[in-house]
C-alpha cells in the first residue's frame, strides 16, 4: 500500500474517532444542570466565572496549538526502520529560550486577573442593609440562622434579590464545605475556626447547592436550596416564620388538633388538604399528629418554632412548604415525608434520625401535623 | 543463581540454579525484587481498577444503589490509596529497581538486602490495607484522611486504623527504597558515567527519591499523631481538645503535593528515554530536561497549599500559592516542548511503546492545562471537590503516569523478560486504553463544571449528570478491558519460544548491550562511558552494529548472598504494626513484645551476616 496513503488513512480514522467522541459529550449538552457553575446567577460566581473564562480561552489556545503541534509532528517525520539517521541535533538555546519564556507571559495574563480576584473574594461586605446568614454544617444536613431577623431553618435559605448576603461558616462536628455554585463558589467549614463567603443574587431562583467536602457516610446527600425571591415575597416568608413563635407548637388539646387536620388553617398549605382530610377521617383512632411529634421523641430534637436556635435535629418550622427534605434532595411529598419519617435508616442509611417503629397510621398523622408547619 | 522463570538466563553460567519460592524470598538480586515489585504492584492495580469499575458501575444511573453508601466511601479511599501506594509508586519501583543498576552500568544497587526488606515492607504493607476488606473495616475517610472526620469519635470502626498503620508500614518500605536508589545513583555508577551523562530515568528517579526522603517523613509524623490520637486518645487533631483540623491539611499536602511529583517524574523519565530510541535523535535540551525536573521538585514542595484554597487562608496565603502553582507550568511546559523538540526530525518509528508515550504528551498536555485552569484561586472555588478535579488529575495520573509506565513495560519487557510483546496486539491495548481513557474521564471534566461533586456515592435525578455518568461508565468498562489485551499479550509472551534479541529497539544505553534477560552479575566487564548515549556510542564506534552479545561465565564476579533476614525483619514490622492494633487486648504488651523480638532478633542476624560470599 502506498505509504502516503496509509498516512491519510490513519488521519481520516483518528479524525472520524474525534468526531464520535465530540457527538457523544456533545449529545449530553443539550441536558439541563440547575447546579452547574458555567450559568452564574449570582455577582460572586459571576466574578469567579470571569476569571474562570479567561483561563479557559488561554488553555483552549495552548491546547490547539500544542496538540496541533504534536500531531503535526507525529505525522510529518514518521520514519522507516531502512531509512538514513535523521540529523543528531542536541537542542537550540534560542528556541528553548523561547518556549520558556511565552508560557511565563500566558501565565502573567492569567495571574494578573487571579491575585486581583482573589483579594475580591475576602472583601466581605459590611454594613445595615447587608443580610447576615450564619451556616451550621452537621451530618448531614445544614442548619441556616439569620442573626439580623431572629430567624433559624434548616437546608432551605431563603433570601431577597439584590441584597447581599453575608455568610458566616462554622460546622457542629466534622468538616464540611458549602458550595452554592450558581449564586457564589464553595468554601470549607471548621470546628474551630469560622469562614466566610459572600453573594448577591441577581435573579430569583431556587439554587441546589450541596455539601462539597468529604463527611462521612451521608455525604452524598448533604444537599440544600438557595430561594432567591422578590424582596416583597422575602419579607412575607420572613413574617411566616416569625409566626411559628406564636402559634402553639406545644400540645394542644386533642379535639382542637384533630379539628386542625381535618380542616388546615389558611396558613396551611392548599395541596394536601384534600387527601389528608381523607385519611385522618379513616384512622380516626390514630393519636393526633401534635401529640405524637411529643411521645415518639421528635421534638427532643426538632423544633418547630424558627425564633428558638435549638435543637439537634433540623429545624422544622416551614417544613411543610420546603421543597425537599432529608437535606435537599428528596421531593417533598406526602408519600416521601411518611417514608422519611417511619423508615430513616432506609431512606439515608446511617442518618443520625433512629427508625421509631411509626405505623403507618402515625406516620399519615404526623405528615399532616407538619404540612401545618 | 538464576531464576526459574528466565529459564534460559545463566545457562552458560557456572553458578548453580536457584529455583523455586525460597530463592524469591532470599534474593537480594535487584532484577528479581524488580520484578516481584512489578508483579505484586500489577496484581494491585488490577484490585484498584476492580474498586473504579464499582464505582462507576455504581454511578452509572441516579440514586443507584448497587452498592451501600459505606462500601462505597470504602471503595473510593481504598482505590485512591491502592492506586497511588500499591500501584503507580511500586510500578514506578519495578523501573527504579531492574533499570537504574543497569542503566548506570553496576552489578547492583548500593543496599542489596535493604532493597529486599523494602519490597516485602511494601509487599506486608499492601496486604495488610486489603486484609481490611475481609472485617468489613476498609479505611473509608478518603485517601487524604482529612481531620477530624478520621477521628475516634467519627470514624470508631477499625477502619482508619488500617488506614494510618498501613500507610506508615508502606512509609517504611518507601524511605528504605529512597535512600537506597539515592545512595545507588550517586556512588554505584560506572566509570566515565558523570552525573550530566546519567540517562534521563536515571536522572528523573534521583529527584523522585529526594522527593520521597523529604516528604514521606512529614507523612510518617502526621500519621503518627493521628494513631496517637485514636489509639491512645490524644488530642493533635481534636477540635474539642484543642487541636487543629487544619494542622492536618498542611501536614498531609505538605507530603501530598511532592508525592504527586513522586508519581509523576519517573514517567518523565520513561518517555525521556523511549522517545529519542524511536526517533533515532538523542533528548533534545538534556540540561534544560534536567533541570526543569529540579525545578518542579522544588516548586514542589511551595505549592501544597492549592490543595486548600476553599479553605480559606486569605489573601496573600491564597496568592502566594496559586502564583508559586502557575510557575510549575513552566518548567513543565520546557519538558513537553523538549520531548516534541526530540520528535522533530526524527524518524520516527511507530512501534507499541512510542504510541503510549506519544499518547502520554497528549493527554499529559491535557492534565497540565486543566491544573493550571484550577491554580486560579477564585476559580478553583467552584471547581476543588469536584468531577472536575478527578478529571484532571485522572489525566495526570493515568494521562500521564499510566501511560508512560505502560510505554516503559512494552519498551523494556524484552529486556526483563527475553520475550517480546507482541506488535499488534500492543497497539490494540493502546487504542482500546486511549478511547476508553478519554471516554471515562473527559465528561468528568464538564460534569464537574456543572455541579457534581466528588466523593459521593450516589445523585439524584433532575441535576443533570446521568447522560454524562452513563458515558463515563461505558469509557470505564472499555479501559478496564484493554488491561484484558495486555494480560491476553504478556501470556502469549510468556509461552512463546521466541528469545528476544539484546537490542530489539536499537537503543541508546547501557541495558541493550548486555543480552536479554540480563545475567545476575549484569555487566561481565563494568563498561566505562564516555557520553550521554553510551550504546549508541559504542555501535557508531563499531560502524553502526555490534554482535549480539554472549552469555558469558561469571566466575571470579562476587555478588551479594541470598539472606532471608530481611524478609523476617519486614514480617517483624508487620507484627509490630498488627501488634499495635491491638494493644489493648488482654496479650496486648506480650504481642508487642513479641513482635519487636522478630524484628530485632532480624536486624541483629541481618548485620553480622557475610554480605558477599
Amino acid at each position: 500500500m502506498d505509504h502516503r496513503f496509509k498516512r491519510w488513512r490513519s488521519f481520516a480514522g483518528a479524525l472520524l474517532l474525534l468526531t464520535l467522541f465530540v457527538v457523544a459529550v456533545g449529545s449530553a449538552q443539550s441536558v439541563q444542570y440547575p447546579q452547574s457553575t458555567l450559568h452564574p446567577r449570582g455577582d460572586f460566581a459571576l466574578m469567579v466565572d470571569k476569571l474562570f473564562r479567561t483561563t479557559l480561552l488561554w488553555a483552549t489556545i495552548v491546547f490547539l496549538l500544542t496538540e496541533g503541534a504534536l500531531l503535526f509532528v507525529i505525522f510529518k517525520f514518521r520514519g522507516k526502520p531502512d531509512d538514513p539517521e535523521p540529523k543528531q541535533v542536541h537542542g537550540n538555546t534560542m528556541v528553548e529560550v523561547i518556549w520558556t519564556a511565552i508560557p511565563a507571559l500566558v501565565l502573567a495574563m492569567i495571574a494578573v486577573p487571579t491575585v486581583r480576584t482573589i483579594f475580591r473574594t475576602y472583601e466581605v461586605p459590611k454594613g445595615a442593609d447587608v443580610l447576615q446568614v450564619e451556616v451550621i454544617g452537621h451530618q448531614w444536613w445544614w442548619e441556616f440562622r439569620y442573626p439580623q431577623l431572629g430567624l433559624t431553618t434548616a437546608n432551605e435559605l431563603h433570601v431577597p434579590v439584590g441584597r447581599t448576603v453575608a455568610v458566616k461558616m462554622v460546622t457542629q462536628d466534622v468538616l464540611h464545605s458549602w458550595w452554592i455554585p450558581q449564586l457564589a463558589a464553595k468554601r470549607d467549614v471548621f470546628p474551630n475556626r469560622s469562614t466566610t463567603l459572600w453573594f448577591k443574587a441577581e435573579e430569583p431562583g431556587d439554587y441546589p447547592g450541596q455539601c462539597a467536602e468529604f463527611c462521612g457516610i451521608q455525604h452524598g446527600r448533604m444537599a440544600f436550596q438557595v430561594i432567591a425571591q422578590s424582596p416583597e415575597e422575602f419579607d412575607v416568608y420572613v413574617g411566616r416564620m416569625q409566626a411559628t413563635a406564636v402559634r402553639p407548637a406545644a400540645p394542644a388539646a386533642p379535639a382542637a388538633d384533630s379539628t386542625a387536620v381535618a380542616k388546615p388553617t389558611a396558613a396551611g398549605p392548599a395541596l394536601t388538604t384534600t387527601t389528608l382530610a381523607a385519611t385522618t377521617t379513616a384512622e380516626a383512632d390514630t393519636m393526633p399528629g401534635s401529640q405524637l411529634f411529643m411521645m415518639k421523641g421528635c421534638i427532643g430534637c426538632h423544633s418547630l418554632n424558627a425564633t428558638v436556635p435549638m435543637g439537634i435535629g433540623p429545624n422544622l418550622a416551614g417544613i411543610g412548604r420546603r421543597l425537599y427534605i432529608a437535606a435537599g434532595w428528596l421531593e417533598n411529598t406526602d408519600a416521601n415525608l411518611a417514608k422519611w419519617i417511619q423508615h430513616p435508616q432506609t431512606v439515608k442509611h446511617g442518618v443520625l434520625m433512629p427508625d421509631l417503629g411509626v405505623t403507618d397510621a402515625e406516620a399519615q398523622s404526623l405528615v399532616a401535623y407538619l404540612r401545618q408547619h | 543463581m538464576a531464576t526459574s522463570v528466565l529459564d534460559h538466563a545463566g545457562a552458560a553460567g557456572i553458578h548453580p540454579e536457584k529455583t523455586g519460592l525460597w530463592a524469591w524470598i532470599t534474593t537480594v538480586d535487584h532484577k528479581k525484587i524488580g520484578i516481584l515489585y512489578g508483579a505484586s504492584a500489577f496484581i494491585f492495580f488490577l484490585i484498584g481498577g476492580l474498586e473504579a469499575l464499582l464505582i462507576r458501575w455504581q454511578l452509572m444511573k441516579p440514586d443507584n444503589n448497587f452498592v451501600s453508601p459505606e462500601f462505597y466511601n470504602q471503595l473510593f479511599t481504598m482505590h485512591g490509596t491502592t492506586m497511588i501506594f500499591l500501584a503507580v509508586m511500586p510500578l514506578s519501583a519495578m523501573f527504579f529497581n531492574f533499570f537504574i543498576p543497569l542503566l548506570i552500568g553496576a552489578r547492583d544497587v548500593a543496599f542489596p538486602r535493604l532493597n529486599a526488606f523494602s519490597y516485602w515492607v511494601f509487599l506486608f504493607g499492601g496486604l495488610f490495607l486489603n486484609s481490611s476488606f475481609l472485617f468489613s473495616a476498609a479505611p473509608n475517610g478518603g485517601w487524604f484522611g482529612y481531620a477530624n472526620l478520621s477521628s475516634k469519635q467519627y470514624s470508631p470502626g477499625l477502619n482508619m486504623d488500617f488506614w494510618a498503620i498501613g500507610l506508615q508500614i508502606l512509609g517504611i518500605a518507601s524511605l528504605a527504597a529512597g535512600v537506597n536508589f539515592f545512595v545507588t545513583i550517586l556512588n554505584m555508577r560506572a566509570p566515565g558515567m558523570k552525573l550530566i551523562r546519567m540517562p534521563m530515568f536515571v536522572w528523573m528517579s534521583f529527584i523522585t527519591q529526594l522527593l520521597v526522603l523529604l516528604s514521606f517523613p512529614v507523612i510518617t509524623v502526621a500519621l503518627i499523631l493521628l494513631m496517637f490520637d485514636r489509639l491512645f486518645g490524644t488530642n493533635f487533631f481534636v477540635p474539642l481538645g484543642g487541636g487543629d483540623t487544619m494542622l492536618w491539611q498542611h501536614l498531609f499536602w505538605v507530603f501530598g503535593h511532592p508525592e504527586v511529583y513522586i508519581l509523576i517524574l519517573p514517567a518523565f523519565g520513561i518517555i525521556s528515554e523511549i522517545l529519542p530510541v524511536f526517533s533515532r535523535k538523542p533528548l533534545f535540551g538534556y540540561t534544560a530536561m534536567v533541570f526543569s525536573g529540579c525545578f518542579i521538585a522544588f516548586l514542589g514542595f511551595g505549592v501544597w497549599s492549592h490543595h486548600m484554597f476553599s479553605t480559606g487562608m486569605g489573601p496573600i496565603a491564597d496568592s502566594v500559592f496559586s502564583l508559586a502553582t502557575m510557575l510549575i507550568a513552566i518548567p513543565t511546559g520546557v519538558k513537553i516542548f523538549n520531548w516534541m523538540g526530540t520528535v522533530w526530525g526524527g524518524s520516527i518509528q511507530l512501534k507499541t511503546p512510542m504510541y503510549f508515550a506519544l499518547g502520554f504528551i497528549a493527554m499529559f498536555i491535557m492534565g497540565g492545562l486543566s491544573g493550571v485552569m484550577h491554580s486560579t484561586a477564585p476559580a478553583d472555588l467552584q471547581q476543588t471537590d469536584t468531577y472536575f478535579v478527578v478529571a484532571h488529575f485522572h489525566y495526570v495520573l493515568f494521562g500521564g503516569s499510566i501511560f508512560a509506565l505502560t510505554a516503559g513495560a512494552y519498551y523494556w519487557w524484552p529486556k526483563m523478560f527475553g520475550h517480546m510483546l507482541d506488535e499488534g496486539l500492543g497497539k490494540l491495548h493502546f487504542w482500546l486504553m486511549l478511547i476508553g481513557f478519554n471516554l471515562t474521564f473527559f465528561p468528568m471534566h464538564i460534569v464537574g463544571l456543572e455541579g457534581m461533586p466528588r466523593r459521593v456515592y450516589t445523585y439524584p435525578a433532575g441535576l443533570g449528570f446521568e447522560s454524562l455518568n452513563r458515558l463515563e461508565t461505558y469509557g470505564a468498562l472499555i479501559l478496564g478491558f484493554s488491561f484484558l489485551v495486555f494480560i491476553f499479550n504478556v501470556i502469549r509472551s510468556t509461552r512463546s519460544k521466541v528469545h528476544a534479541p539484546a537490542d530489539p529497539w536499537n537503543g541508546a544505553t547501557l541495558e541493550w548491550s548486555i543480552p536479554s534477560p540480563p545475567q545476575e552479575f549484569n555487566f561481565p566487564v563494568i563498561p566505562t562511558v564516555h557520553g550521554r548515549d553510551p550504546f549508541w556510542d559504542e555501535k557508531r564506534a563499531q560502524g553502526g552494529k555490534v554482535p549480539e552479545p554472549a552469555r558469558v561465565s561469571g566466575a571470579g564476579i562476587h555478588l551479594p548472598n541470598p539472606s532471608y533476614w530481611p524478609f523476617l525483619a519486614a514480617v517483624g514490622v508487620l507484627l509490630l504494626f498488627i501488634a499495635l492494633m491491638h494493644h489493648e487486648a488482654k496479650f496486648g504488651p506480650v504481642y508487642i513484645f513479641a513482635a519487636v523480638s522478630v524484628l530485632f532478633f532480624s536486624i541483629f542476624n541481618w548485620v553480622f551476616e557475610p554480605a558477599e560470599g
